[in-house]
């Protein structure tokens, strides 16, 4: 190893003590007491980073580097206040912003390298511009739709994933014509291009019940690309940070795909959530039994053991302060409430413990799946609060069901099961429940938010 | 291959199982405040931005460089604090609440 002069030492150590820091961030994640230091930690190692880079040698222009971070600043304030229910489309979008950052800076790097580009190099930039324009407009679309500026049902074409293949095919092609021409200037923005359309359709199919997995991937994406862009830069700060990224949207994106029983490929080319017209078509009357909030408040009242299992219909209804008033009101009267959290409800990893922690309560009341599926049997009442998929049956017992072998959370399995919902309309993915059917369940039709509050009403007035 | 490719290759390869290990552990109940935290770290890009400008070699490498650095930093100051006011909220249950 070459000895470095002072100041470049100086400044490799402050990138190792960063390098440090970030790790250490990620390890204070593992349990919700510690977890803040870890934003500390990442804080205090990206100061350094940045302190010790603006000492860099090299650079002669403070003023835009200046201005550039004040502006940065003033877009990321508000994006760090926005609310709860809107934190899954801001993750799309700051996937899409740290892409983008990727982006640009490698076509920088190319255009002042250019012919001068090693193969092993041009290959890295080239995985670092094709990863990053990609997931910026696939992130951008994936934010639209979460914001529901687009159709949040999936589109798809006869032929779609060829198209898309097609394209995807033509960047690598592309990208390897520059391996062996690094001075094909002309040939790299087409390399920028062709991925930022793919971005967009591979994003068109997917449907709201698929965006857990798609916006883990496509975190997944933004690391690996930043870590891409490490090697091409020579910094060994940026490539742990993208490793730590890509691995932990990989981790997130295999947990959320076991959770619905699908690979990555099935849903990227999937297109799940389209309507089954044949299957929702030749259906038999089946008879639902319904109740009214005072019937359904005296059963709850009544009950030991309610397990609420809320999805994404609590978010859409901002019903998550009513419910935790709801919470407040039965436990007050002695009953055992818990929450059973299916990984994949909501529109993100975690989605739902956000929301039921904003609504102040306790996180050890939120129970996993796996944890509290054994309960189900010895629960008195299964209350579902817009969810549907993750609940039901025929997961366990259809094999024609498109969800058959998803894990779910056996609310059946509970003594009485009480379903919140607007109507019968099917879920998300497009499939009949036949949760709704059986004789134990009661189906409270409603707006989320106004039949819990109905139901805190009557338990207050029972209780006076 | 270089050496410095070559030595970026181990560093990649080690902090991958790094991070596998360590967010295997991360409680699923900080799936989204996790994600949003990575992503925070990931903006640490802006470095090779801000080089970009401050170097100004080119005029397009000046201009693709600011843009990036404010993509960038918007990431770095929303991340943290949005991942901030994510874990202020998760609380357990005490025996005496208002």
């Amino acid at each position: 190893m070459t000895d470095l002069a002072g100041n470049q030492l100086l400044l490799e150590i402050v990138y190792l003590i960063a390098s440090a820091l970030f790790i250490l961030s990620l390890k204070f994640m593992s349990s919700p007491r510690t977890a803040r230091h870890g934003i500390w930690a990442g804080e205090l190692g990206m100061l350094l980073a940045i302190g010790g880079t603006l000492l860099h040698h090299g650079i002669v222009d403070y003023k835009w580097i200046v201005i550039a971070l004040v502006i940065g600043s003033g877009i990321g304030v508000p994006l760090g206040f926005v609310h709860m229910t809107a934190v899954p489309q801001r993750t799309a979008l700051s996937h899409a912003f740290g892409a983008l950052c990727v982006t640009l800076v490698g076509t920088a790097e190319f255009y002042l390298r250019t012919p001068n580009v090693p193969p092993f190099m041009m290959s890295v930039l080239s995985m670092e511009v094709i990863l990053g324009s990609l997931t910026f407009t696939g992130s951008l679309m994936a934010a639209g739709k979460l914001q529901e500026l687009l159709p949040q049902r999936p589109i798809t074409y006869k032929g779609q994933n060829f198209v898309n293949l097609f394209f995807l095919a033509i960047a690598v092609g592309l990208a390897v014509y520059l391996v062996l021409h690094p001075g094909a200037r002309m040939v790299f923005p087409v390399m920028v291009i062709i991925p930022l359309i793919f971005g967009v359709l591979m994003i068109i199919p997917i449907g709201g019940a698929d965006m857990p997995t798609v916006i883990s991937l496509l975190n997944s994406y933004a690391g690996l690309s930043a870590a891409a862009m490490g090697f091409v830069l020579d910094s060994k700060l940026l490539i742990i940070a993208g490793a730590l990224d890509g691995s932990s949207g990989f981790i997130l994106s295999v947990i959320m795909s076991k959770a619905m029983n699908r690979s990555f490929t099935n849903v990227l080319f999937g297109a799940f959530g389209q309507v089954q017209p044949a299957a929702a078509a030749g259906q038999e009357e089946k008879t639902v039994r319904s109740a009214t909030a005072e019937e359904a408040a005296g059963i709850l009242a009544a009950a030991n053991r309610v397990v609420i299992v809320p999805g994404y219909g609590m978010a859409v209804a901002q019903a998550q302060h009513k419910v935790r008033e709801l919470y407040d009101a039965l436990t007050k009267r002695g009953v055992d409430v818990r929450f059973a959290i299916h990984p994949v409800a909501g529109r993100m990893p975690g989605h739902m413990n956000v929301l039921l922690a904003e609504a102040d309560i306790p996180y050890d009341k939120l129970i996993e799946m796996d944890d509290i599926n054994g309960d189900f049997p010895q629960t008195d009442v299964a209350l579902i609060i817009g969810a549907n998929d993750v609940t039901n049956p025929a997961a366990r017992t259809d094999q024609s069901s498109p969800i058959f072998g998803m894990p779910i959370l056996d609310v059946d399995k509970a003594r009485t099961v009480m379903v919140i919902k607007r109507g019968m309309s099917p879920g998300f993915a497009g499939i009949d429940n036949p949760l709704y059917y059986l004789d134990r369940t009661l189906m409270l039709f409603g707006d989320a938010k106004a039949f819990v509050n109905s139901l805190v009403h009557e338990l207050a007035g029972n209780s006076h | 291959m270089s050496s410095a490719l070559l030595n970026g290759l181990f560093v990649f390869m080690l902090a991958g199982f790094i991070g596998f290990e360590i967010i295997k552990r991360v409680s699923p109940l900080l799936h989204t405040p996790l994600m949003s935290l990575t992503n925070a770290l990931d903006a640490i890009a802006v470095l090779g931005a801000i080089v970009l400008v401050g170097e100004h070699k080119s005029n397009l490498s000046f201009v693709l460089g600011v843009v990036a650095v404010i993509a960038a930093t918007s990431n770095v100051v929303g991340g943290f604090l949005i991942t901030d006011r994510m874990l202020k909220m998760f609380k357990t249950s005490r025996p005496t609440k208002p």
